[in-house]
């Protein structure tokens, strides 16, 4: 294992400098002052390059190869979008600057905000969520706002379905509402009769992944629309999955009111090993001046920024994860309005392609075309000889596979769940099917050698019972005396 | 342009193989009043050289300014070239939360590494990975330590009013009561947080320095709230920490800020990074991802996601927040800005933007009707009076390539709230005095 940035180096060593002062030194009140200094690395530049660069080899991304992670839409991150997200012209420019100063700023944010209604299907759009779960967090205080605002304070349930990313429920608790799980049927979508039955005076929404997490259309989606709305209650639409339907079916046609979208899935914009993402949310017309201020308004080609009149404030600082926008945007408009739908069609085809090769061999969870994922459960082979879902994944890492996502969604057990992604050729998924039957016919005639799986990779299983109970979180310095 | 490798005939072999005939067969599934039959309302798709062009004229339409006197919670601080190097290899800006462990120990450790410096700055104990921005791990500090019988969040008026508006939403979101203290010549009102701070209140959020860069008597708030029995959040400017006293030595129970300053670029707004740090008694109370130390199955050093069971993937509605990204390429950024400056540097960092500003604020002040509105320690951001239109003051700077202060307004008059950071030179401070004296058109 490579040293810690803290272990390398020796005092007195500098990587960066700064020119000589030019200016009066100034005495700090003592009591204001820090008694001992915080440990920073002393690391000459080469060393520290070396340090980073060999970290990123024990990384694994996009452009190290094949990413099946379900439900992330680990696609192909564009390059050109990185190279106009590094412009001078957006970098350089302070979000306090003035409208006037940063027209190219506005343009851009009002135009993403126009091309995302139109694939939405809906009538306006805040950027300044960072991420998914911001986007819900957002999307649900403007229902909240709302309701409020028509003296509905009485509609405090929000409806999740048993399949639901898990940020839905948490995102709803801390908008303060209270949270009825309902079930799926044995087709894997919303029980239609468990919805009627919790639906009510008391309902302010409900949330809704469509396709859902097990990648199958909720083909009742206007009967549930028309249940949530006549019980007087909206419906949240979770963005995560829209890459099956760019162009194919918009949320706003289903009649959702309010989504978020995630751009680093759906819109190419890199994942960054956690962040930062963007989450745009878009509504109805209704919902529109509830919206977090400011957005962009534009006037004879003038872009401003206007509050709306009833907005729930801010939920962050500034206007987003601008530099993620300038990436989404970028991607849009080489795609258009083509390319986006012929991103899902492949984007579905590449998955239904992947599971046909694949259901000889392992059991799909719900055997039925699927949209742009599906999920394949390890349960009898774990009955069977012991083998699970992660010992599965572990033997596709030593394959140079990232594996799918696993146990989720919790409604299947020994779940793999499985999204190719459009921006793979068919040999990598004949590759990765092969790759996938080689571990399979390995569990079977040698499962233990798989429980050890990976061997290929830095390090192997690491222990995470050790690491929850007692809790390393930082590097302890040797003491000093 | 679609980045789809499969050619027209591939895609029909594998329609074919896959007993479909058409794309559209794909979409069976979806009842036909909900397919979208036209073309989506969106301009045609661009090759490369054109969306370049595009972006490039976009980019060009904003001003990129020489100089910048303008902070306000966003730093022009310099940045050294190996961040934007390391921190774009594609290894890194192509991966996933490190979800899977084994394939995953470069950002893993990098994580790590980046919640030793946190700790090390702030002075707490834990870190976590890092959150969306400096405003919302305010909201999201306070949120956490909001018990059963103690609901009530109070913050200090001096702080950043987008991170107040931020909290505010947060909590009226959440149906969490929320008090403002007034502040008294640009610093938090003892008395009046003394009479705040009653039973009900589980914690106080302050910010040192605040808004107007003033540095607030931060031990006695602490003493105040510790003796109210409720929690102390500190909001940080990370740069001052190299020199300032950390919230660990006062005895803060939460440090929190926007760590944009370090090694993260302007980028009108975003992406920043907001970093939490707590004592290790409240460590699962914090929200986001959290990177522990472990060993392998051959007891090598190995790196996981730890305590998990605090968030939503696992606790759903019982979790305390929803997030799960952090930011991670700007924590990444972060942490190689702060190895690349490295424990001396970071230190000349902070001071000379301090210096700067205090020479700043010396020859604006000498000025007739730019006098400092504010007594008392600041750190590299001070206010002063503005006895002209403030628009047609910023005009002329912004003629001059210069970007000056903030105004506002506060009381009936009009302020400008300065900056300096350690890319500002004398030469730069002098024009700007300069320009100052000459006055504006009337």
């Amino acid at each position: 294992m490579s040293k810690l940035i803290f272990e390398t180096g020796k005092p007195g060593r500098r990587c960066a400098c700064l020119p000589a002062s030019d200016v009066p030194e100034v005495a700090i009140p003592p009591q204001l002052m820090r008694t001992k200094p915080a440990r920073l690395p002393e690391t000459a530049e080469v060393d520290l390059v070396r340090h980073y660069t060999n970290l990123s080899r024990k990384a694994f991304g996009v452009d190290n190869g094949f990413y099946p992670l379900g439900s992330c839409t680990m696609k192909y991150n564009p390059k050109r979008n990185e190279e106009v997200a590094a412009l001078k012209g957006f970098t350089g420019v302070h979000p306090l600057q003035g409208e006037e100063t940063t027209q190219g700023c506005l343009k851009l944010m009002h135009t993403l905000a126009e091309r995302i209604c139109g694939i939405t299907g809906m009538d306006a759009v805040t950027l300044q969520p960072a991420a998914g779960a911001h986007g819900e967090m957002t999307g649900l205080a403007l229902i909240k706002a709302y309701l409020t605002d028509r003296g509905e304070t009485e509609r405090i349930k929000l409806i999740v379905p048993d399949s639901a990313h898990g940020t839905n429920p948490a995102s709803a608790a801390m908008a303060g509402f209270t949270i009825v799980n309902i079930p799926s049927n044995p087709q894997g979508l919303v029980d239609v009769q468990a919805l009627e039955s919790v639906v009510g005076d008391d309902t302010a929404a409900l949330m809704l992944t469509n396709p859902n997490t097990l990648g199958l259309f909720e083909r009742d989606i206007e009967k549930i629309a028309d249940i949530v709305h006549s019980a007087g209650g909206l419906l949240y639409y979770d963005g995560a999955n829209m890459n099956a339907i760019m162009g194919i079916s918009r949320p706003g046609d289903m009649g959702f009111d309010v989504m978020h979208l995630n751009l680093h899935k759906t819109f190419s914009t890199p994942h960054g090993g956690g962040g930062p993402g963007s989450g745009p949310v878009a509504c109805k017309e209704f919902l529109r001046p509830f919206l977090p201020s400011p957005l962009v308004a534009e006037k004879d080609g003038i872009y401003s920024f206007e509050n709306p009149e009833k907005s729930i404030g801010r939920v962050r600082s500034f206007y987003g994860n601008f530099l993620v926008n300038v990436r989404a945007l970028a991607y849009i408009m080489t795609l258009g309005a083509k390319g986006l739908r012929e991103s899902s069609e492949n984007a579905v085809l590449n998955a239904n392609y992947m599971m046909e090769n694949l259901k000889d061999t392992y059991t799909v969870a719900f055997d039925t075309p699927c949209m742009h994922e599906f999920v394949i459960t390890l349960e009898p082979l774990k009955k069977q000889n012991g083998v699970t879902a992660a010992d599965i994944a572990k033997g596709l890492v030593d394959k140079g596979i990232h594996p799918p996502t696993m146990y989720f969604p919790l409604i299947v057990p020994e779940a793999l769940m499985i999204e190719p992604t459009e921006t793979e050729s068919r040999e990598t998924l004949d590759e990765a099917v092969e790759a996938f039957k080689e571990i399979y016919a390995a569990a079977l005639e040698n499962p233990g050698e798989l429980h050890r799986a990976p061997v290929t990779t830095p390090v192997g299983r690491p222990d995470e019972t050790t690491a929850v109970r007692n809790p390393v979180l930082r590097y302890e310095f040797p003491s000093e005396d | 342009m679609n980045y789809v490798p499969g050619t027209a005939e591939e895609q029909r072999e594998m329609l074919e193989s896959i007993g479909k005939k058409r794309m559209d067969d794909l979409f069976e599934c979806i009842p036909d009043s909900l397919r979208h039959k036209e073309d989506l309302p969106l301009p045609e798709g661009m090759c490369e050289p054109q969306v370049i062009e595009a972006f490039e004229d976009m980019a060009n339409n904003n001003k990129v300014y020489k100089t910048c006197f303008r902070g306000a919670g966003a730093y022009r601080h310099f940045i050294p070239s190996v961040v934007s190097r390391l921190a774009g290899r594609a290894e890194f800006v192509t991966a996933y939360t490190p979800y899977q462990a084994e394939m995953s120990q470069g950002v893993l450790q990098a994580i790590f590494e980046y919640q030793t410096m946190i700790c090390e700055l702030t002075g707490m104990e834990a870190s976590n990975a890092g959150v969306y921005d400096g405003a919302q791990a305010a909201a999201e500090a306070l949120a956490m330590f909001r018990e059963r019988k103690r609901t009530k969040s109070v913050v200090c008026g001096a702080v950043k009013p987008m991170t107040l508006q931020t909290i505010k939403t947060y909590c009226e979101t959440a149906g969490a009561e929320l008090a403002v203290v007034p502040e008294k010549n640009g610093r938090t009102d003892l008395d009046a947080l003394e009479k705040a701070l009653d039973d009900t209140v589980s914690a106080v959020y302050v910010e040192q320095p605040n808004y107007y860069g003033l540095t607030e008597e931060i031990e006695k708030i602490a003493d105040l709230t510790r003796n109210a029995g409720a929690k102390l959040v500190t909001g940080c400017y990370p740069i001052s920490l190299a020199l300032l006293k950390s919230p660990g030595e006062y005895g803060a129970d939460a440090a929190v800020g926007e760590a944009q300053p370090l090694g993260n670029p302007l980028s009108f707004g975003g992406p920043y990074l907001g970093f939490m740090a707590v004592k290790m008694k409240d460590v699962r109370r914090l929200p986001g991802r959290i990177v522990g130390q472990t060993v392998d199955n051959e007891g090598r050093t190995a790196y996981v996601l730890t305590l998990q069971a605090r968030e939503q993937h696992i606790r759903r509605e019982k979790a305390g927040s929803s997030i799960c990204s952090n930011q991670a390429l700007c924590a990444l950024s972060a942490t190689i800005y702060c190895a690349a400056m490295g424990k001396e540097g970071l230190r000349e960092v902070a001071l000379r933007s301090m210096e700067k500003a205090h020479y700043a604020a010396k020859e604006i002040s000498r000025i007739k009707g730019y006098e400092l509105i504010y007594d008392g320690f600041f750190f590299n951001e001070f206010v002063t009076a503005c006895p002209v239109e403030p628009g047609a003051l910023m005009k002329k700077l912004a003629e001059n390539d210069i970007l000056g202060g903030l105004p506002f307004e506060r009381d009936g008059q009009t302020r400008i709230l300065w900056c300096c950071t350690e890319v500002n030179t004398r030469e730069e401070i002098d024009k700007l005095v300069e320009l100052l004296k000459g006055g504006v058109p009337v």
